[in-house]
């Protein structure tokens, strides 16, 4: 089941990987791998444990530079980028294992999603007056809007170490939003959260794409809901592409029955 | 019922923003302000001046300087030391070699220059974490006492080594020097001290404290999100050697009115770690909360045993109070990071709900 909802539009391709390759001494995490994502979709990867799909976003985002094959983000191929640079080429992302900042409040973690958009410069910052206080303001009026969309506005104030796992989930959403990225990286999102907390994420990531136009790559586990909010999906197994396509197609692909769904994920 | 936001409600992101949201506490930060300015240097003996306020004051910079490196951004430095006296030499140098210029400039300046050492040393800390920084921090404190030390230049060839701060003026009154009265040097200091607090308030609250943060918290996360480690660290390390180098300088020509490398050795760089574990890793207030409780307890406990009629020896005070720094670092390191600023917090969201427990 599919979503071809007609009020979103697909765009052009907006991110191009293209042949990639990456090691690590030994290992081989990614082998030859090649996949583009449209602007406006929500593109799932997917694959065993292990199979290099961390790995791949980490390329994306600038963490890793591959050994061989390029990435080109919207039509310009990119250099071995840093992720800052990333960052400011509109890319934001989250994290497998959270990587919230614990001793911070959680519209603290928000608003350091706002960081790179604020601009005032040091003396400005040290007496936090007239236009520094001014940019605060305004970014705070954005940040205080991430949180009414991810309903949080019950725990804006509270150290986000305290805050129960499904909620630090969204607090790490809500901070790669609020640098209003057009290329969303999300790892694994959904893992370790109940039922609910699940469908609340899968509401949340559908309303970021199609209010926000935002393009979403994903990393899922759950192939329910991997098939329910993708339009395309890539397979890796062992750091390569073992399939590429709709959520159907892919489901009833034989190599990625034997892989993966053959494995006790499904 | 008394200390409580009932009925303040914010209406604007700006209200909410302030350092003191609640009315109260603005009220007792105007009245605290107003004694310290008014009637401290008006009622205050001049011993209680010059040997426990003056030292909390220049105590409460240098750890609102290390608390800036270490308890926001993460970098552990034993250097705190190296960088006051090098605050403390470069105030020496300027206000000797030019002596015109206006004292409180003098200090900026040689905050600035410190700023400059920090920097250099803190390149470093891009590759090196933790356990391996400190080392390297160590380092440099050693490395400026022996250069103070070892270079007649910076103390202008005198053969003793040991060199007095020159006499310099605010306004007419001289704030260092012979001549300067305790009550002048007192508020000359605090007002550095208010400034200064101030503006490392702003700081952290705002763009750059959050950045400060996110490398302390999430290194990893705070590069993806567009902050660059390098940067940020190096603006820490400035930051906070400028503060450590007006401390320095402070010291020198406030407190003790001269300037040796001695007085600056490892054993400050820890003293000021002391404070602010103590303290508050993290908080500007802890590092005034830090700075007070070191400085009162060898008070405490030379006058209190004996009002008690156990006087306790010189030795023994000694020992006891490393006894009991130990155990609250201990403690603090284990049971509560955020130190005494901390407790402090809790204590008025306790007041907060009073008489109501929940
Ligand atoms: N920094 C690293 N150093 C060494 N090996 C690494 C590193 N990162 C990943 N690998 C290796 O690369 C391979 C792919 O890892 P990756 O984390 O990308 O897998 P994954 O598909 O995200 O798995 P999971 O579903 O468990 O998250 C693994 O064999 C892993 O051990
Ligand atoms: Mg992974």
């Amino acid at each position: 089941m599919t979503r071809a909802t007609a009020s979103r539009q697909i765009g052009d391709t907006l991110l191009k990987v293209d042949g990639v390759s990456l090691g690590f001494g030994g290992v081989k995490a990614l082998t030859d791998v090649s996949f583009d994502v449209r602007k406006g979709e929500i593109r799932a990867i997917i694959g065993p444990n292990g199979a290099g799909k961390s790995s791949m976003l980490n390329c994306i985002n600038g963490f890793y530079h591959p050994s061989h094959g390029s990435i080109s983000y919207k039509g310009i191929v990119r250099g071995a980028m840093r992720p800052h640079e990333a960052a400011k080429n509109g890319i934001a992302r989250t994290f497998q294992n959270i990587a919230l900042f614990k001793g911070m409040s959680t519209l603290d973690n928000i608003m350091t999603g706002r960081l790179l958009k604020m601009k005032r410069g040091f003396f400005w910052q040290c007496l936090h007056w007239g236009p520094a206080r001014a940019e605060e303001i305004e970014h705070r009026e954005v940040v205080e809007r991430v949180i009414d969309f991810l309903e949080i506005q019950a725990i804006r104030k509270t150290p986000v170490g305290r805050l129960p796992y499904g909620l630090q989930k969204r607090v790490e959403l809500g901070r790669a939003l609020a640098a209003e990225p057009e290329l969303l990286l999300l790892d694994e999102p959904m893992a370790g959260m109940n039922l609910e907390e699940k469908e609340d994420m899968c509401r949340f990531i559908l309303d970021v794409n199609e209010q926000f136009g935002t393009t979403i790559a994903l990393i899922e586990h759950d192939m329910g809901v991997v098939m329910d909010i993708s339009d395309r999906v890539v397979v890796l197994e062992y750091g390569r592409k073992i399939a590429d396509g709709t959520p159907d197609a892919v489901k009833s692909d034989p190599k990625v029955i034997e892989a993966y769904l053959g494995t006790g994920h499904a | 019922m008394i200390y409580r936001e009932a009925g303040q409600f914010k209406t604007s992101y700006a209200a909410d923003q302030a350092i003191f949201p609640i009315l109260q506490d603005r009220i007792a930060l105007a009245i605290l302000l107003a004694v310290a300015f008014v009637a401290v240097p008006l009622m205050a003996s001049d011993y209680f001046l010059s040997t426990i306020l003056i030292p909390f004051l220049v105590f409460a910079v240098a750890a609102i300087g290390l608390n800036i490196l270490t308890g926001y951004c993460g970098q552990l430095s034993l250097g705190t030391g190296g960088f006051m006296a090098c605050g403390a030499y470069a105030a020496y140098k300027l206000a000797t070699g030019f002596p015109e210029l206006n004292i409180v400039l003098v200090f900026l300046l040689s905050g600035g220059v410190t700023a400059l050492v920090g920097v250099a040393f803190g390149v470093p800390s891009l590759r090196i974490k933790g356990f391996y920084l400190a080392v390297a921090t160590l380092a440099a404190q050693f490395f400026l006492i022996w250069l103070f030390t070892k270079v007649p230049w910076f103390v202008n060839y005198s053969a003793s080594g040991v060199i007095s701060a020159p006499p310099r003026a605010v306004f007419g009154w001289f704030v260092t020097g012979i001549e300067a009265t305790p009550q002048a040097k007192y508020v000359f200091c605090l007002g550095f001290v208010a400034v200064l607090a101030l503006v490392a308030k702003n700081l952290v609250r705002g763009r750059i404290g959050r950045a400060w943060m996110a490398i302390r918290d999430m290194d990893i996360a705070a590069e993806i999100i567009g902050i660059r480690p390098l940067h940020t660290k190096l603006l820490a390390f400035a930051v906070s050697s400028f503060y450590c180098g007006v401390a320095g300088a402070l010291w020198a020509f406030i407190y003790t009115s001269s300037v040796e490398a001695l007085a600056f050795d490892i054993n400050r760089s820890f003293q000021i770690l002391f404070m602010i574990i103590i303290g508050g890793l993290g908080s500007i207030l802890g590092s005034f909360l830090g700075a007070a409780f070191i400085v009162m307890l060898p008070i405490f406990l030379n006058s209190v045993p004996t009002a008690m009629g156990v006087p306790l020896s010189t030795s023994m005070i000694a020992h006891m109070e490393f006894m009991i720094f130990g155990g609250l670092i201990v403690f603090f390191l284990i049971v509560e990071p955020h130190g005494l600023a901390r407790l402090w917090q809790i204590g008025k969201e306790k007041l907060r709900l009073w008489p109501f427990p929940h």
